[in-house]
């Protein structure tokens, strides 16, 4: 086995161990990238949808006014800022902040969480004030309070029909990550970038990058795909 | 009608021949690149290769024109014979070694470490540099050096020289390793200049620069590599070197 691979390797110069154990680490940071800011945004977007949809202006306002901000503006540009700008804070190097801020990678955390965020707010909003106003009703006649409504009712529907919209935001996010490469950290785009440089080989370096993303891509939508076909069951036709 | 067409060919072919009995070598140039190629108020050419690259002609006493062209077509063109060879600041590698045929290397300007005044740092050995932060531009000589020398130094590669120094002042850099001349603008005469300083002695890494010539053009390249090595002992390229740069960058 190792010979074979031994062989297959020593037969370009590109696609060295050094070459593949890079790349290997690229993928484990693209993909510590995207979960974990999936993860912590997807938390924080359900909060926060509930919160906009109380038509409470003193919380929905802010919430609305975060949304605009973080899904009107590129995501390179929030991380220029969230990591550059933050540089320029007098005094920010001698707080504990600093520590984390020092190392690219909370910083590129920060900004693809606050941003996947956003649009999950969006998305998951759009499908709360979507709920059929007949389940409201029903909820209602049933006695049910608002945190229970929205608890037991609401919040299990939206999500539901948000799966799809959000299949594709995580996979619009997973691309998205690739801009990390340009604050320093070694993702597989940063990877490729590395590679291209030493070896002057653009297809080589960029279309192994791509396939790299290709697999991750099709695994979240296989798992979407299981996802859905289980929770959307009963909008299927009978059979 | 017979009598001058017939004197029109005599005068033709008397075009012809002349051309051939004075010689016009044609280079290939990408203006501007400062100090190196520049156009002066005037429009004309200057810099200081343009000045040793006359240098060199008056050397091999052959009449030298000069062609300006963009970057990215340049070795295009000398294969398309638009001219005959380029100097334009193109670093020696294997890659374009593929595609043309360098002189010997007549200048490469020194690189150095750069970091905040008074850090004591040890850059010439990799221990000294162990665990440090270090950071390079992606893909250039000093990326090379430093992921090769130093395999226990963290690298961080940056697209732009501007990047790394606004991360060398946030203090997340323990130092950068860039061009000399690079460095020198942006860090010693910049903002900060007086915060931050060089660290360690000048370094020359790479094969440096060459005169590019097509690959079957090895009779040009022997007279080239003679000519300079004329130029470069007689003070002929000192006197050029003075005019642009305090320091030397001769090879």
């Amino acid at each position: 086995m190792d010979n074979w691979l031994d062989s297959l390797l020593s037969q370009n110069k590109i696609f060295t161990a050094d070459t593949l154990f890079m790349y290997w680490d690229g993928f484990v940071a693209t993909v510590q990238l995207s979960v974990i800011s999936l993860l912590v945004g997807l938390l924080l977007a359900v909060v926060l949808a509930v919160l906009r949809s109380t038509r409470k202006p003193i919380l929905s306002w802010p919430i609305y006014l975060f949304c605009y901000v973080f899904r009107g503006t590129p995501l390179l540009i929030q991380l220029y800022i969230i990591y550059y700008g933050i540089t320029y804070v007098d005094g920010i190097q001698e707080t504990f902040w600093w520590e984390w801020f020092k190392n690219p990678f909370y910083p590129a955390l920060l900004a693809f969480t606050l941003n996947t965020c956003a649009y999950t707010t969006e998305i998951l909003y759009g499908a709360i004030s979507e709920t059929d106003h007949r389940e409201l009703e029903a909820a209602r006649a049933y006695g049910m309070s608002w945190w229970t409504s929205m608890h037991r009712v609401v919040l299990p529907g939206a999500i539901r029909r948000s799966l799809p919209a959000y299949a594709n935001e995580v996979v619009l996010l997973l691309q998205s990550t690739s801009i990390a490469s340009v604050i320093t950290i070694i993702d597989i785009t940063g990877a490729a970038q590395n590679t291209y440089s030493r070896h002057y080989a653009p297809f080589e370096a960029f279309i192994f990058a791509a396939c790299l993303y290709l697999v991750i891509t099709f695994t979240i939508l296989y798992g979407f795909r299981r996802l859905e076909s289980r929770l959307l069951a009963y909008t299927r036709p009978r059979q | 009608m017979k009598k001058v067409i017939a004197g029109l060919c005599v005068v033709f072919l008397a075009a012809c021949s002349q051309q051939e009995s004075e010689p016009v070598l044609k280079i290939g140039v990408d203006v501007p690149y400062e100090p190196f190629e520049f156009k002066a108020p005037d429009g004309s050419l200057t810099g200081f290769e343009i000045d040793l690259g006359n240098a060199v002609c008056a050397e091999m006493a052959i009449k030298c024109e000069w062609v300006v062209q963009g970057w990215d077509g340049i070795i295009p063109g000398l294969l398309a014979f638009k001219y005959d060879m380029i100097m334009s600041s193109m670093s020696i590698n294997d890659e374009r070694r593929e595609k043309v045929l360098f002189s010997k290397a007549y200048y490469n300007t020194p690189s150095a470490w750069f970091a905040k005044a008074g850090a004591e740092l040890d850059v010439t050995s990799p221990a000294g540099m162990a665990g440090k932060k270090v950071g390079v531009q992606r893909g250039t000589v000093q990326d090379d050096y430093a992921t090769k020398n130093l395999p226990d130094t963290e690298i961080l590669r940056y697209a732009t020289a501007d990047e790394l120094v606004i991360d060398l002042y946030g203090g997340r850099l323990d130092a950068v390793l860039l061009d000399f001349p690079v460095g020198e603008s942006t860090i010693l005469n910049g903002d900060k200049g007086s915060e931050y300083g060089q660290a360690g002695a000048m370094l020359q890494i790479g094969e440096g620069v060459g005169v590019a010539v097509r690959k079957d053009d090895a009779e040009l390249k022997a007279k080239l590599d003679a000519a300079f090595e004329t130029v470069k002992s007689n003070g002929v390229y000192d006197q050029i070197r003075a005019k642009y740069f305090a320091y030397d960058i001769k090879v």
